[in-house]
């Protein structure tokens, strides 16, 4: 009790110290005119109305006639006040610019993943149709299950997005809503149809007949994508405005849907958005995989994680070239946009793309060749992950190789200039294409290993001679791509561009022809089978690598594309000029992206939680029954390494097939 | 090339193969023996911002690969932690324990005291031009805008000849002292610029241009460059002062024919 006694006071005290200060404030505030010595005496201000009948007759101080004239004054400046239409609002500290730069690529990361979940749902959902396989099944509804939330949170942001720019651009804003109005009905039709498809496909999973289901899925991919093309209008029109007057009046609304970089944008979203959402959908399996429980749980999001990445490489191995395609495009719109980008004030953007985009390729390589790990018969393949390693890390470097090189005083006398004399050859497009063509094929040769990693025994008839077709189309796939490479260095640009086409038909080519020879070799084929599950944890951190790579290049080229128009809202029509009419430095704009790339980590992470939730109250009784059956006969421990030799068989057995995901 | 210190690295793996040494030996091998290429291998240094972009792919590299086999992680792991917990390796232990630190007080003396220098900077070889410029009175489009001369080539050789012959003449009397005799940027002056004048003989320089350009940095020069991607460091005149129109679209063929390149196409619209 005595304890407690100074405590008391203490807390008595601070009340009473608190009451203190208030009633010394107030009397301060009442009593403040008269203890200050060039304050009149006390009486309130007088109405405008007295002020006309003039200070003599009121008998008021010079104080109150001038507070009077003050008022008067404000009365009259606000009945005149002229209407101003303003062209730029500020947002404090941060600026307009910054505030609009962040919602907007937030919104279109959320926008990707919502318009690629849908892609891969109903091709595995199809995949289940067509095998009767109903695994297929609950992977695609798996899927589906991250694309509530995230369609209310793109929709959360879009309405954000467009807020924002009434208010911080309004000028400019009414400006492309005068050139794009004819758009805005079918934009917003879409939309509730999109809502409509999303749902339906969504909720009506099992409610409806499964072909019924399928064609809602392909019509909510139909409709999504509409609506990207109708917004990928407005963005590309302000990049290479076409349609309008060099005064800006509207001349054809569908010239001006239809500019320059309208359809390579069209494809390349298409393209990214399928590796973008395939990661992120990954990432997602990831995620569960470490925090999974049972082993059944872990073996299922091993595949989930497994398609996923798959998906993203499908969308990565295509989209250098539809960036050449839309690189190309901006050229032809301008030389002084196109010089901009890649030999000017963007070119060291392209640096650090080239450092991302490897990374994905060796992170890509990495996740197969841990993955073999799953499969029985990957030992034998081993040998062949250093000579790819070193042919990946090579194009990697020749990738990455900037063509003039941050270099101090005495390098750059000692190279001649600011480029090397020997690296300066691999800062050209001519290496550059090689060099990604090649890391796509060895990607591909890696994810050929991984295929055949299961297969015992052939049965195809001519399975040798197959194998060494197969080896022989890679190289001379490899030996087009370099040739083409080498001979890029001799002839003019027009032409060296030109051999980009035939390096992209033979890497294309190969990878057809080499997998539909790898499908006729592996039918019928004796197999082990794949202990999904049983992978490498870092396997998992490598799959949340991807993703966050993924978004970070979506990011960075989603500054560049905009970042191009300098200091014009619509290049060469409407000009820049607010405080923001200028490009930040390199350093700046990688804070802020990477500011933005955190904050939609945050955001998904938060879909993840909530996705995980939704399966929870029926998923309970399932999971107790995988823990017991886990803790019974499976004895895997927490790592996912099996407990003794003979419980790692038995796993095997069981968790060879993927189970099914819970529903809610 | 300094052929032997790429060929002495080449021969250390592969004597190093032979003795099928333990995997941390292997990986640190291939790390020094990368860094001594990357180093030393090239006749011309390379500058140190690639040598560190390209040790840290190739550490990024040697991770993965120790990271995808566990018997690879064990070897590593297994001699890294016997350093590190048995007895008889107390004193190296002590010793690498004191090195760490002493060699980052060595690299932070040796940063404070070496001679002041110029901070390191990223050239940027091709500004972007203006959409036109005005010279001599006349507009030229810098986006859609070809040699006006360049069609005799095939039309009128000996007409385009006559123009070669003027541009040779414009070259030699102004341009060679810092662009010099083989236009490969080491005139007698381009020393005493910095930085020196690019090569044209590089096919990486005006083999990427349109004429059009070419004419614009010729008459409008450094005071000409845009404000984006300054500060610029460049020592060219605005020879628009000092020449015709006609004779720097003249120079700009010559400058093509001489180095052998072929000037960029206009790309078509697809």
């Amino acid at each position: 009790m005595s304890q407690k006694r100074p405590g008391v006071l203490l807390i008595g005290l601070g009340v009473l110290a608190f009451l203190a200060v208030i009633v010394g404030a107030w009397r301060l505030a009442v009593t403040i005119d008269d203890t200050m010595a060039f304050r009149a005496p006390t009486r309130s201000a007088p109405a405008v109305a007295e002020t006309e009948s003039g200070a003599a007759d009121q008998g008021w101080t010079p104080r109150e006639q001038a507070l009077a004239d003050e008022a008067a004054a404000q009365a009259e400046a606000d009945r005149t006040k002229p209407y101003v239409e303003a062209e730029y609002r500020a947002v404090p500290r941060i600026g307009s610019r910054v505030a609009i730069w962040v919602v907007a690529q937030l919104h279109l990361l959320f926008a990707a993943f919502v318009l690629a979940v849908p892609m891969f749902a109903v091709v595995v959902e199809a995949i289940g149709l067509k095998t009767g396989d109903k695994r297929y099944d609950d992977l695609a509804y798996e899927f589906t299950k991250l694309l509530s939330v995230s369609f209310s949170l793109t929709a959360t942001l879009g309405a954000g997005l467009t807020f924002m720019l009434i208010a911080l651009y309004p000028k400019f804003t009414n400006y492309l809503m005068s050139v794009f109005s004819p758009t805005f009905l079918p934009y917003v039709l879409l939309f509730f149809a999109e809502a409509a498809f999303l749902y339906t496909y969504y909720y009506g999973w099992g409610k409806f007949g499964p072909k019924l289901h399928l064609f809602l899925g392909i019509m909510l991919n139909v409709v999504g994508t509409g609506i990207m093309f109708i917004a990928n209008a407005w963005l590309t029109f302000m990049s290479t405005p076409s349609g309008v007057s060099e005064n800006g009046a509207l001349i054809s609304t569908w010239d001006a849907v239809s500019n320059y970089t309208w359809m390579p944008i069209n494809i390349h979203r298409i393209i990214a958005n399928l590796a973008f959402g395939g990661s992120i959908a990954a990432a997602y399996a990831a995620y569960k995989f470490l925090s999974a429980k049972t082993q059944a749980e872990r073996a299922h999001y091993d595949w989930m994680g497994y398609i996923g990445n798959f998906v993203a490489m499908c969308g990565l191995l295509p989209l250098p070239f539809a960036g050449y395609w839309l690189a190309k495009e901006i050229y032809a719109f301008s030389q002084t946009m196109g010089l901009t980008m890649m030999g000017g004030a963007f070119s060291w953007l392209f640096i650090i793309q080239a450092v991302l985009i490897g990374n994905l390729f060796l992170f890509a390589n990495w996740y197969l060749w841990l993955a073999m790990g799953r499969i029985e018969g990957a030992a034998r393949f081993k040998g062949y992950i250093w000579p790819l390693l070193v042919i990946v890390i090579a194009c990697f470097a020749v990738w990455a190789t900037p063509r003039s090189i941050i270099a101090s005083t005495e390098e750059i006398q000692a190279m001649g200039g600011s480029s090397h004399p020997i690296l300066g050859f691999l800062g050209v497009m001519s290496a550059k294409n090689t060099a990604v063509n090649i890391i796509i094929l060895a990607t591909f040769v890696s994810f050929l290993l991984y295929r055949r990693s299961n297969i015992i025994k052939t049965t195809a008839r001519g399975a040798g001679i197959v194998k060494i077709l197969q080896g022989l189309l890679i190289l001379a796939s490899a030996a087009i791509v370099i040739g083409y490479g080498i001979r890029g260095y001799f002839v003019d640009a027009a032409t060296r561009i030109g051999f980009s086409v035939p390096q992209v038909s033979s890497v294309l080519f190969c990878m057809l022809f080499v997998t539909m020879l790898d499908a006729y070799l592996t039918r019928g084929a004796q197999a082990t089978k794949t202990q999904w599950g049983r992978i490498r944890p870092i396997s998992q951190y490598v799959l949340i690598l991807l993703a966050v790579t993924f978004t970070w290049m979506m990011g960075l080229m989603g500054y560049l594309r905009s970042g191009l128009r300098l200091h014009w809202h619509v290049y060469g029509v409407i000009r820049d000029t607010s405080p923001d009419a200028f490009t930040p430095t390199l350093g700046y704009a990688t804070k802020v992206v990477s500011s933005t790339v955190l904050i939609f980590f945050l955001m998904i992470g938060f879909v993840f939680w909530l996705a995980g939730l939704s399966g929870k109250k029926v998923g309970a009784e399932e999971e107790e029954q995988a823990d017991a059956v886990a803790n019974s006969t499976l004895g895997f421990g927490p790592a996912g390494a099996p407990a003794t030799a003979s419980a790692s068989n038995t796993a095997t057995a069981s968790a060879a097939s993927p189970p099914p995901g819970n529903r809610p | 090339m300094n052929t032997w210190v790429i060929l002495g690295a080449i021969v250390a793996l592969v004597l190093m193969r032979l003795r099928k040494p333990s995997m941390l030996t292997w990986a640190a091998a291939w790390w020094v023996a990368m860094f001594a290429i990357v180093r030393y291998g090239f006749t011309v240094p390379v500058p140190i911002s690639v040598v560190k972009l390209y040790m840290g792919l190739i550490t990024a590299g040697l991770v993965a690969y120790v990271l995808t086999d566990e018997e690879r992680i064990e070897q590593v792991c297994q001699p890294v932690l016997a350093f590190m917990t048995q007895k008889r390796f107390q004193l190296p232990l002590l010793a690498t324990m004191l090195a760490i630190p002493a060699l980052f007080a060595w690299s932070i003396y040796a940063g404070m005291t070496r001679d002041p220098q110029a901070p390191a900077f990223a050239r940027t070889v091709h500004p972007a031009p203006p959409d036109e410029i005005t010279v001599h009175d006349n507009t030229v489009s810098i986006g859609t805008a070809d040699n006006p001369y360049r069609a005799l080539e095939e039309t009128d050789p000996e007409a385009f000849g006559a123009r070669l012959a003027n541009g040779r003449e414009v070259y030699y009397a102004n341009c060679f002292y810092c662009h010099g005799d083989i236009m490969a940027g080491e005139g007698m002056y381009a020393h005493a610029l910095n930085p020196i004048p690019t090569s044209f003989q590089d096919p990486g320089t005006i083999a990427m241009l349109r004429e059009a350009f070419l004419f614009w940095r010729i008459a409008k020069g450094a005071p000409g460059l845009p404000e984006e991607g300054g500060p610029w460091a460049s020592a060219m005149p605005a020879w628009e002062s000092f020449l015709t129109e006609e004779e720097m679209w003249n120079v700009v063929l010559f400058l093509y024919e001489f180095t052998g390149h072929r000037p960029r196409a206009v790309e078509e619209h697809h």
